[in-house]
C-alpha cells in the first residue's frame, strides 16, 4: 500500500451558523465571512502541515482546487505546488488536479506544470480533473461543455509536453498557432497524470483507456461504490485488452487514528461532522448545473430533491457506509486492510484533515498513522499483484 | 412549458376549435418537432428557456385568422441535438432556413424569453420574410449593473413561483404531479438551455450593436411584475429598435402569453393586423 498525504485547506474558522442565513459554503456564500488575519495563520499552517507529511514519509501530499468556496482556499493549486517545491525534499507533490475546463488556458497549465516538473526534477504528479459541479457556477463557464472542454484540453496539454514544438493547435475550444513549450517536462515522456473523480462512467473509461492508463482516484465514496468503481476500472482495462494493475488504482478517504477507537471517535466527531454538514453544504442546483453529468444521473439526483449531504449526517453514519475511516492503529490498519482486500487498489490518498480539526489533532492523527499504520502496510499489495503493464 | 399548461386550464381557454398538426421536419440535418394549426399570415412563436412544444390558448385563438407555428428549437423536448448546435447564432441561421424550408412569406415572429432573444439574433440578420416582430420578457441584452437573479440557482419550485404574478397559477402548475417522461424533458430543456444561455448569461454582448437594423414594425410585450427579466430591459429594446412600441401587462409576471392568454391575445393580435 502506497501512502500520499492529502489537504483541501478549509476556512476553518467559518461561522457553522451560517446555514441559517445561506444555502452554502459555495460561491454565494459572503467572503466577508473570511477574516485575513485568521486566514493567513492558516495558510501557513497548513503549508507546515504539507511539509510535516513530507517529514514523515509519505510517498507523495497533495493539494487540490476549488473556487470561492470556504470548503478549500487553493483556487490555484499549482502556487501553493510551487511553494513547496523547493521545501519539500523527498515527497512527490501531487495537483489534483487542476479543473481544466473551467480554465481560461490549458496551454498556461501545461507550462506551469511543466515548470513545477523541472523544479522538483520530476518529482511532480498532476491531477487533471473537470470541477466539480459549483466550479462552473463560481466561474460562470459553461458546463454543458465541461466533457468536450476537458478532452480537448487534456489532448492540448500532452502534446504540448511530447510533442516537438513548434506546432500548431486546432481543436474546437482552443486555438494556438505556437505551442512550444519552455521549459520542457523534466520527466519522460511527461509527468504522471492522475484522474480524481467521483465515479463517471465516461471518466473511469477516460483514465482506463489503453494509450492512458492514469491513475484512477475514486473520492468521497461509500466503500460498496468505490468496490464498484475499482472493478469498472479493471472491466474496462480488459475491455482495452490489458489487465490493470493495483498501482493504477487509488482511494481518496478521510481517516483519523487515535490511541483508542473511543478516543477516535470522540475527537473526530464534531470537525468531520462540520466537514460534511458544514463545508460540503451546497443546493443540488449547484452541485448538478445542467451538463455537467448525464440526463440519467441528474434525474435520480433531481427527484430525490437532496443536497449534497442528503441531510445532516453523523460519524457514526460516516463510519458504517466507509466514507471514513475511524478508530485505534489496529483498527484503521484492518480497515485499510478489509477495503484494499475488497477494492484491490494500491494508492491511499490519506485526507488527515478535516473540517475543523485542529492543529494539535491534526499532526497527532498525522504521527499515528505515519508511525502506526504505515509502516505496517506498505509492503502489503492485493492479491495477485502485478505492476502498471508496459506500454 | 408543458408545466405551462397547467397553468393555462385554470384560465378561460379561448375558442380552441383549430386542432394543431404535429410535424417532424428535417432542417441542417436536424429533425424538428413543429406544431401547426390555423390558416392566414404565419406566425412564428419561438419558445423560451423552459422548452415549447405546447399548444396555448392564446395560440388557439390567433389561429382563427393565422397559421400558426410553433417548433421545439432544436436542442430541446422532441428536437433532436444536433452536432452544430453550440449557441444563440446557430440557432438564428437555423430559423432563417427554416423560414427558407417552409417557403413561408410576411412572417410575424413571436419570441419570448429566450425565444425573444432568439427572434432579435434573426432580426438582426435579416428581416426579409418578416412582416413583424414581437418580444415578450425577451433576454438578450445586458444592462450594467442592473442585477438579475441567478436562474439556474433556484429549485424548480422557487423558478416556477417567480414566472407567475398569480401565485395560484404556481401553485396549480407545482400540484401537478411530474412524470418520469416529463422530468426527463425538463432536464434535457435545462441542459439546451444552458447551452445557449449560460456565460455571459441570457445575453449577446454584441446584439445591441445590431438591434437598429431591425426593419419590421415591433412589439414589446412585457409583464410589469416579470420577476426574470426587469421592465428596464423593455425599455432598453425599446431605445435600440426603432419605432418600437412597448406594452405592459399589469398584475402579470414573466409570461404573460399563459398569465393573461386574453388581454395577450387581444394585443398581439392588433398589432399584427396593424403591421400586415
Amino acid at each position: 500500500m502506497r501512502f500520499f498525504f492529502f489537504h483541501l485547506m478549509p476556512y476553518a474558522p467559518l461561522d457553522l451558523d451560517y446555514d441559517k442565513t445561506h444555502k452554502s459554503a459555495w460561491v454565494t456564500l459572503p467572503n466577508s465571512y473570511y477574516d485575513p488575519e485568521l486566514g493567513s495563520d492558516l495558510y501557513n499552517r497548513y503549508l507546515d502541515e504539507l511539509e510535516y507529511a513530507d517529514e514523515l514519509g509519505f510517498e507523495g501530499i497533495s493539494v487540490n482546487e476549488h473556487h470561492q468556496t470556504a470548503y478549500g482556499m487553493m483556487p490555484c493549486p499549482n502556487v501553493f505546488a510551487g511553494m513547496l517545491a523547493r521545501r519539500v525534499k523527498q515527497a512527490k507533490i501531487c495537483i489534483l488536479g487542476r479543473a481544466l475546463p473551467v480554465l481560461s488556458n490549458p496551454l498556461s497549465v501545461a507550462e506551469e506544470f511543466a515548470v513545477l516538473d523541472n523544479i522538483t526534477k520530476g518529482r511532480i504528479i498532476t491531477g487533471f480533473v473537470r470541477g466539480i459541479g459549483a466550479e462552473y457556477h463560481a466561474l460562470a463557464v459553461n458546463p454543458t461543455e465541461s466533457h468536450a472542454r476537458f478532452h480537448e484540453a487534456h489532448d492540448l496539454i500532452v502534446q504540448a509536453w511530447t510533442k516537438p514544438g513548434p506546432f500548431a493547435y486546432e481543436g474546437k475550444y482552443y486555438h494556438f498557432p505556437y505551442v512550444n513549450l519552455w521549459p520542457r517536462p523534466y520527466q519522460k515522456p511527461h509527468p504522471p497524470i492522475w484522474v480524481p473523480s467521483q465515479g463517471s462512467k465516461e471518466t473511469i473509461e477516460f483514465a482506463a483507456a489503453k494509450d492512458h492508463k492514469y491513475v484512477y482516484l475514486q473520492t468521497a465514496t461509500p466503500a460498496a461504490t468505490l468496490f464498484k468503481y475499482m472493478q469498472a476500472y479493471r472491466d474496462e482495462a480488459n475491455r482495452q485488452g490489458y489487465e490493470a494493475s493495483p498501482d493504477q488504482l487509488g482511494w481518496s478517504v478521510k481517516i483519523y487514528v487515535a490511541e483508542t477507537d473511543e478516543i477516535a471517535k470522540r475527537e473526530a466527531k464534531p470537525h468531520v461532522e462540520a466537514f460534511v454538514n458544514k463545508f460540503l453544504r451546497m443546493p443540488v442546483e449547484m452541485l448538478l448545473p445542467p451538463g455537467y453529468t448525464s440526463i440519467q444521473s441528474m434525474k435520480g439526483v433531481m427527484a430525490a430533491k437532496q443536497t449534497i449531504t442528503g441531510g445532516a449526517r453523523t460519524i457514526d453514519d460516516l463510519m458504517e457506509q466507509g466514507t471514513f475511516i475511524c478508530g485505534s492503529p489496529a483498527t484503521v490498519r484492518a480497515k485499510l486492510e478489509e477495503y484494499q482486500h475488497k477494492g484491490g487498489f494500491n494508492i491511499v490518498m490519506a485526507g488527515l484533515h478535516f473540517g475543523t480539526l485542529p492543529a494539535e489533532l491534526t499532526r497527532k492523527n498525522m504521527e499515528l498513522f505515519a508511525r502506526e499504520v504505515m509502516p505496517h502496510l506498505k509492503n502489503r499489495v492485493p492479491d495477485g499483484y502485478r505492476p502498471v503493464a508496459a506500454e | 412549458m408543458a408545466r405551462e399548461t397547467a397553468a393555462q386550464e385554470t384560465v378561460a381557454l379561448a375558442d380552441a376549435a383549430v386542432a394543431p398538426r404535429e410535424e417532424y421536419i428535417t432542417i441542417d440535418g436536424c429533425k424538428t418537432f413543429l406544431l401547426r394549426g390555423g390558416k392566414g399570415q404565419p406566425v412564428l412563436f419561438l419558445h423560451g428557456a423552459r422548452g415549447g412544444g405546447n399548444w396555448l390558448p392564446f395560440m388557439a385563438k390567433l389561429a382563427d385568422s393565422h397559421e400558426i407555428i410553433a417548433p421545439e428549437h432544436p436542442g430541446f423536448g422532441r428536437s433532436d441535438a444536433p452536432d452544430w448546435w453550440d449557441n444563440i447564432h446557430d440557432l438564428a441561421y437555423f430559423y432563417l432556413d427554416l423560414i427558407k424550408t417552409l417557403k413561408l412569406e410576411h412572417v410575424h415572429l413571436v419570441g419570448s424569453s429566450l425565444g425573444g432573444w432568439l427572434a432579435t439574433e434573426i432580426a438582426v440578420r435579416s428581416t426579409a420574410k418578416l412582416a413583424s416582430l414581437t418580444l415578450i420578457g425577451a433576454a438578450g441584452l445586458h444592462i450594467k449593473g442592473l442585477a438579475r437573479p441567478d436562474t439556474f440557482l433556484w429549485t424548480q419550485e422557487e423558478a416556477t413561483r417567480a414566472l407567475f404574478h398569480d401565485q395560484a397559477l404556481a401553485e396549480k402548475m407545482l400540484g401537478q404531479p411530474v412524470s418520469d417522461e416529463e422530468l426527463e424533458r425538463q432536464m434535457k430543456n435545462r441542459f439546451a438551455a444552458a447551452r445557449m444561455s449560460w456565460a455571459p448569461r441570457l445575453y449577446d454582448p454584441h446584439l445591441h450593436k445590431w438591434l437598429h437594423r431591425i426593419d419590421v414594425p415591433t412589439a414589446i410585450f412585457w409583464g410589469k411584475q416579470d420577476q426574470y427579466i426587469p421592465t428596464a430591459y423593455a425599455e432598453r429594446f425599446a431605445e435600440l429598435i426603432p419605432g418600437a412600441q412597448v406594452q405592459y401587462f399589469d398584475k402579470c409576471g414573466h409570461l404573460p402569453q399563459v398569465e393573461q392568454p386574453e388581454a395577450f391575445a387581444k394585443a398581439l393580435e392588433s398589432f399584427i393586423r396593424r403591421a400586415a
